[in-house]
């Protein structure tokens, strides 16, 4: 597999972890161990002084690059104030930005979105965008500068897989910057169909922190990218309407 | 002398002349301070001038930190 290049960095893994939903930092650990993962995305909330340990401690420890979100904003100013935050509290320009429109699909907002991936690209920060899968939307955020686009299979937390698989196709035809897959993967197969339909990378967080074995669903992820990476660029046979024998068609025997 | 601010939400009184530096330190964030954010009524405060930003009354003070996510 080669490696993934977004923004002049590389990542050997193509598959990135949110760390959302992990029920303890010890299984988050395991997790993210399982899936080989090599950037990780964190959220940003107030200050807890119940809560133990050091999630930063942990990714470090994972060797994860940590790619902050935006995740809560409904406005284009909130999650730009937000992504300034995450640039001060972790000295990073990288921004995994999302503007949800409502919090019962968690469906992207798309202009406030793109509004703040112009607004976030003029300030310097390497803006990975969740968008929903609408190619025109995909293009409005490449062209304004984003590092990548990271179209949704279908809503956050639904593991319904890829929805539209022609959009994404659409996305896929004309983007000239990396395509992450990002949100609704439920299991293995949506992974590798995304891979195989000629994603770059796969983001999902769900489906492994909340399985009933978080780590043995990361290191099924992480196969499940592999695999569906080799086997976009193994060269797949064509569909066919009827089949096709295997064994030679000559030769055959008569016996009766 | 106090000043009453809104600190993550709740109004907090901390000591006259306080800083957000001593805001973050209220609110029970890491010591070293990675990991940490502060605003104050929505802008952004740089780390490098939290001991010098004096907070006035009725300042919206947001102290965060990186937490499981996304």
């Amino acid at each position: 597999m080669s490696a993934l290049e977004i923004a002049g960095r590389s990542f050997d893994s193509r598959l990135i972890i949110g760390t959302g939903g992990f029920r303890s930092l010890d299984s988050m650990h395991d997790g993210v161990r399982a899936s080989g993962a090599e950037m990780a995305t964190v959220a940003l909330r107030r200050v807890d002084p119940a809560s133990r340990g050091s999630i930063l401690e942990v990714l470090d420890d994972c060797g994860c690059f940590v790619l902050p979100n935006t995740a809560g904003c409904f406005t284009a100013r909130d999650a730009v104030t937000t992504a300034k935050l995450a640039r001060e509290a972790l000295e990073t320009d990288w921004v995994k930005l999302e503007v949800i429109g409502d919090d019962k699909t968690l469906l992207p907002d798309p202009s406030e979105l793109l509004d703040a991936a112009e607004e976030l690209v003029a300030a310097g920060f390497t803006v990975l965008p969740y968008t929903s899968d609408d190619p025109i939307l995909a293009r409005r955020l490449e062209d304004a500068g984003c590092a990548a686009v990271m179209p949704l299979g279908s809503p956050i937390g639904s593991g319904m897989g890829i929805a539209n698989p022609y959009n994404l196709r659409l996305i896929l035809e004309s983007a000239r910057v990396p395509v992450i897959l990002d949100a609704g993967i439920g299991t293995a197969s949506d992974a590798a169909l995304a891979m195989e339909a000629g994603c770059d990378a796969v983001l999902l967080a769900s489906a492994v922190s909340r399985a009933q074995d978080p780590a043995a669903m990361a290191a099924a992820m992480r196969k499940a990218v592999e695999a569906g990476y080799a086997a976009r660029h193994a060269g797949r046979i064509p569909r066919r309407l009827y089949g096709e024998a295997s064994s030679p068609v000559e030769g055959v025997a008569e016996l009766t | 002398m106090t000043v009453t601010v809104t600190l993550n939400g709740e109004p907090r009184e901390l000591p006259a002349g306080a800083t957000v530096a001593d805001a973050v330190e209220a609110v029970g964030a890491p010591a070293d301070g990675r990991g940490v954010a502060a605003a104050v009524d929505g802008e952004v405060v740089p780390r490098s001038t939290w001991a010098s930003h004096a907070l006035t009354p009725d300042d919206r003070v947001e102290v965060l930190q990186a937490v499981q996510g996304g």
